[in-house]
């Protein structure tokens, strides 16, 4: 199946029956999916919106009324979703968000990039606050991780960003969709406003004009962010037991990496691989722990370095933490990373 | 003794906030009158605006969602269509309905979306401070058109209603104002039918409603309500803008 179809099938699978969303090229097919899977579920919504910002807004409507509810988009797209991912931000409302991410900024091009990296870990929008951020690098975990976003969504009430690339959303690779027999147990939506039958009405709203009690908000969210922090970390350590060098990097990057990983350790170089898999929170003790006996790490992304600034501040050193990176939809090969990881590591004689 | 007149269930034992001469108090009396009325208080969804009725769930006893700026219609699109057998109405000013989301007002009548908006025209920006909005009349001095608007610099005051009556999937749409008792009472039933056109499953309907903002029109009450009659009416007409009920009946 392809990238974007399997986004679509696995919010399928995953209970989500409301789609809102514009197209943007290169992540087409997940709107054409869902408009053709949800119109034949009895209970299925799909409306292309007539803009991102109307889109997103309908899914915080959506989820304030409890129901699973999921948008996709490209850069610019995701540019203009920011103020409606601030809003879901700010009310705690479960919502799953893919940015299939293309080369920027402005209108950019329509190839694989990493480039919003910061938007994404950031919070691109405007106020204090976090997002989970998930990045797959295969058909496969895309699948998976789609899936368990609407669970993570609903555990943490919190908007979950799956972001991939144009590469990984145009990709065609085998897929087993999870069994959701093992599903994790969820809270009870209890906050939804679904009509106030025998209580008073309820509210969700993000004004909070008295600033100690904005502050109070403030804090309740940066709680829930460490508990995240605490819970949610992701990653995958690649030959990196006996490594001597160590390259950073995630989603297709890190595929590409890993192939050039590979190729090295033919040569008979010492180098691993550490590929975040969530973005945020990123899994900074992963690499505290490797940067007690490596010395050396390399990160390559696909953007002019964004990720890096992360690695730097986990290892809480910029001495000996080098940088490659190809922006504007650039794909490189696993050769030419090889070549250069390649490179760095006999330069250091390891 | 009979009882004649008494808050509605719908309404919070809570002082309003809004400024002596304010519509916004009379409208959300009523609107609480006819969920009351239409025993609609536990299927009832609201949506607030961005503006000085943002507030409005102070004082509503119902379950409400509160909206980024100008995004109501798409914010009440997501929630009706998760829960259809509801009532969703959204509750926005001029700015908010008619600037900033002018695209989700359009393209949520265009939908047939089967919700209500409350579209309150008080010809300016209350909340920020008085500002020029969409709706501010050619000459009306705002904080950011000096001199009054013109039309050079300015554009036009837009009649968003009969926009929206253009698309197809509208199906009521109304102007009324509360300068006068027997005003208040019709914006009373247009609000009603706009609600019984939504469970009805027509589409989308609206009501305008012309709302007196005397703080910043710089008036007094009284003279705010006066100026809606010999000024406000005349660019922005009462009335039955559009009612697909009737169109079957010939009218």
């Amino acid at each position: 199946m392809r990238g974007n179809h399997i986004v679509a099938e696995a919010a399928i699978r995953a209970g989500c029956r409301f789609y809102f969303g514009y197209p943007i090229t290169p992540q087409n097919e997940t709107p054409e999916y869902m408009a053709e899977a949800l119109s034949n579920l009895d209970d299925g919504v799909f409306i292309q919106a007539e803009s991102e910002l109307a889109a997103i807004n309908m899914v915080i409507g959506c989820s304030m009324a409890g129901a699973r509810v999921m948008t996709s988009s490209s850069s610019p797209g995701i540019s203009l979703k920011q103020e409606g991912i601030s809003y879901l931000s700010a009310l705690e409302l479960p919502s799953v968000i893919v940015n299939m991410c293309r080369g920027g900024p402005g209108l950019g091009n329509i190839a694989p990039a990493q480039s919003d990296y910061f938007q994404a870990t950031r919070g691109g929008g405007h106020g204090d606050y976090r997002n989970i951020v998930l990045a797959p690098c295969s058909c496969q975990e895309l699948a998976e991780l789609t899936m368990e976003s609407f669970d993570l969504a609903d555990i943490y009430r919190i908007p979950i960003i799956i972001f991939a690339d144009g590469m990984l959303g145009q990709m065609m690779e085998p897929v087993e969709f999870p069994d959701r027999k093992n599903q994790k147990k969820l809270p009870p939506k209890d906050w939804t406003i679904t009509g106030a039958k025998g209580r008073p009405g309820r509210v969700i709203r993000s004004l909070i004009l008295d600033p100690v009690l904005e502050e109070e908000h403030n804090w309740k969210l940066m709680r829930k962010y460490e508990r995240i922090q605490k819970r949610e970390v992701r990653y995958e350590n690649f030959m990196v037991e006996d490594a001597k060098m160590v390259v950073v990097a995630f989603g297709t990057a890190a595929r590409i990496a890993k192939g050039a990983v590979i190729m090295v350790r033919e040569q008979g170089l010492k180098i691993g691989l550490l590929r975040p898999i969530s973005l945020w929170p990123f899994p900074e003790t992963a690499l505290v722990e490797l940067g007690k006996r490596v010395k050396l790490f390399f990160v390559f992304e696909m953007n002019m370095g964004q990720m890096v600034e992360d690695v730097r501040l986990a290892l809480g050193r910029n001495e000996d933490i080098h940088f490659y990176g190809r922006p504007g939809g650039i794909v490189p090969t696993p050769l030419e990373i090889s070549r250069i990881i390649s490179s760095h590591y006999l330069r250091k004689r390891l | 003794m009979k009882k004649v007149f008494s808050r509605p269930r719908s309404l919070r034992k809570v002082p309003f906030h809004y400024c002596p001469g304010c519509g916004h108090s009379i409208i959300h009396r009523l609107v609480a009158e006819v969920i009351d009325d239409m025993d609609l208080r536990e299927i009832a969804i609201g949506v607030p605006p961005a503006g000085c009725a943002v507030l409005a769930y102070f004082y509503l006893d119902i379950d409400m969602g509160e909206s980024p700026h100008g995004r109501g219609t798409a914010l009440a699109t997501g929630l009706k269509r998760a829960l259809p057998d509801r009532l969703v109405f959204t509750y926005q000013g001029d700015g908010d309905i008619a600037a900033i989301g002018t695209a989700e007002s359009i393209h949520t009548a265009n939908r047939g979306e089967n919700i209500s908006a409350l579209f309150i025209n008080n010809a300016c920006y209350g909340m920020t401070g008085g500002q020029m909005a969409p709706t501010t009349l050619l000459g009306q001095y705002t904080t950011t058109s000096p001199g009054g608007r013109k039309e050079l610099r300015d554009g036009y005051p837009i009649r968003l209603s009969e926009m929206l009556a253009l698309t197809d999937g509208s199906a009521y749409i109304e102007r009324t104002t509360v300068n006068s008792p027997a005003n208040i009472r019709k914006t009373k039933k247009a609000i009603a039918k706009a609600f019984k056109v939504q469970l009805d499953g027509l589409g989308f309907s609206l009501v305008e409603i012309l709302s007196p903002c005397p703080t910043n029109w710089r008036m007094s009450p009284f003279e705010a309500c006066q100026w809606i009659e010999k000024e406000v009416v005349q660019y922005y007409p009462l009335g039955v803008i559009k009612d697909v009920t009737k169109r079957d009946k010939g009218c």
